[in-house]
């Protein structure tokens, strides 16, 4: 059984009316395609008093480029970013990540912004009400206890979005949109080790665009992820590994995680492998690296030792395979 | 019991035919479709855009109507299930679903029909690849897929078929 509450639906026609609305509604929610946002409303997971949907707001649906930047407006669907040609040439990670995410469907109408912000997710907290009331609810939501970690004091709710380890490799940052005027922040600020709040976004702000250096442009890279569901899903663990080479050597190398952490991790100490020779051996360094860094916990039905195992295979493979390209 | 939920005027296009309706804000658009217009051939399968079962497409673009709100579709054009058929002939890909067997319960069936339409649209001869990345947020729980995959082939070649008859 579905819980849908009643809230007032607002449709803003500009980033400033949008955070106008959001800063005088209280109890409001930003929902852009509805792919999650709509779900959590139906299973009672938010219960807004006011939903203001942003998908009427056209100045942020362009991918622009200018002298020094490729600037994606937070309104992008992931399938025009899929698609886009200089997205596919630049920055493939990012065109990877896109279309794994869920269905060909989702991705007609889900878009950046809402991937980036998607929710934390777990296994105790993505259910219906009967189910997780049956399960007196969870320290995220109306609950006192973490299912994961009882006797901890945190959450460990992953972030599952697979646009973010893309980006991150990249360095993108992102323009945060506010009534007090905007802000630009490197992606990785946006976001916190908490499952429960891991946005570092205040409630009445909304990222207005990405912005990704032309630096970087160019740069090999590619983005994979496990899911229980090939067609469609979360992934269970994902990477990002951006790699440059010369003569056989690292030249440069950044790797991103999602799906491991209430936040998508980039990983630490890669730069010390810059000028090594691209061999077995490094390949399993890298391995090695993101299994000992990522922290998977039980979120999932599958169990956190083989997403470590397998998030740390996925981003030895794209090494492996961007090194032979 | 009064209706206390607020509610905005929609104005889109379903199936061809104009509707000016008042919707509740919280009403979703498959239940706008079920409810208020008995076009009942949309289905609603799970609980939140894993199933496919509710595919329409609006401008043209496949969407799931049980994630999207009835009252954001204001302006839009939506067709379902109901608007494939012409002058009560099926289309190629209903026949296709028919001589293929790709209908066993039937339940995915109108999802199933209406991401092919939208695929064959953009795309009029898929490869296999493509066939399943279309309809990779379909699912179907009784003909492991592969008679829907050569139902959508079944079209592709009746389509073929009649272009070169016209």
């Amino acid at each position: 059984m579905e819980y849908m509450p009643n809230f007032k639906l607002h449709r803003p026609k500009s980033k400033d009316e949008a955070a106008q609305i959001k800063n005088e509604s209280s109890d409001s929610l930003f929902v852009a395609g509805g792919t999650d946002m709509i779900v959590n409303v139906r299973r009672g997971i938010e219960q807004p008093h006011h939903l203001i949907d942003l998908s009427d707001i056209a100045e942020v649906k362009e991918i622009s480029q200018d002298k020094s930047e490729l600037v994606i407006g937070s309104g992008v669907t992931l399938n025009s970013l899929a698609n886009s040609e200089k997205i596919k040439s630049d920055y493939p990670a990012i065109a990877d990540a896109a279309l794994s995410i869920a269905g060909s469907t989702h991705q007609q109408y889900g878009t950046v912004g809402g991937n980036l912000c998607l929710d934390t997710r777990c296994l105790f907290y993505n259910q219906s009400e009967w189910w997780r009331q049956s399960n007196d609810y969870c320290m995220k939501e109306r609950g006192e206890i973490c299912h994961v970690a009882p006797g901890g004091k945190r959450c460990f709710a992953a972030f599952s979005g697979d646009l973010a380890p893309a980006m991150l490799v990249y360095n993108a940052e992102v323009k945060i949109h506010g009534p007090n005027g905007v802000r630009q922040l490197a992606l990785q600020d946006l976001y916190r080790n908490d499952g429960m709040n891991h946005l570092t976004l205040e409630s009445n702000e909304l990222i207005a665009s990405i912005h990704l250096s032309n630096n970087l442009a160019g740069s090999p890279s590619k983005y994979e992820k496990a899911r229980i569901r090939g067609s469609i899903d979360f992934p269970l663990a994902g990477a990002a590994v951006r790699l440059e080479k010369e003569n056989n050597k690292i030249k440069d190398i950044t790797v991103a995680l999602t799906g491991v952490n209430p936040f998508p991790q980039i990983i630490k100490n890669t730069e010390a492998m810059i000028g090594m020779d691209i061999n077995e051996k490094t390949l399993d360094l890298l391995r090695e690296n993101v299994r000992k860094q990522a922290k998977p916990m039980k979120t999932t039905t599958v169990a956190p030792w083989y997403r470590r195992r397998v998030v740390g295979a996925i981003a030895k493979r794209l090494m492996h395979e961007l090194s032979v390209e | 019991m009064s209706d206390k939920r607020a509610k905005t005027h929609l104005h889109c296009t379903v199936n061809g035919k104009e509707r000016d309706n008042f919707v509740a804000d919280n009403m979703l658009l498959a239940d706008y479709l079920r409810e208020e217009l008995a076009l009942t051939g949309t289905k609603i399968g799970c609980d939140g855009g894993e199933c496919g079962c509710c595919t329409v497409l609006i401008d043209g673009n496949p969407q799931h109507a049980c994630l999207r709100l009835a009252a954001t579709c204001q302006e839009l054009e939506i067709e379902t299930i109901e608007a494939i058929s012409n002058q009560s002939r099926m289309s190629a890909i209903q026949r296709g679903f028919h001589e293929k067997l790709g209908t066993q319960c039937g339940f995915c069936t109108p999802g199933m029909i209406m991401a092919a339409e939208a695929l064959l649209r953009k795309n009029p001869d898929p490869t296999i690849d493509e066939i399943r990345s279309g309809l990779a947020a379909n699912i179907c729980r009784c003909t492991g897929y592969i008679k829907i995959i050569e139902s959508v082939q079944f079209a592709v070649n009746e389509m073929k078929l009649e272009s070169t008859q016209k």
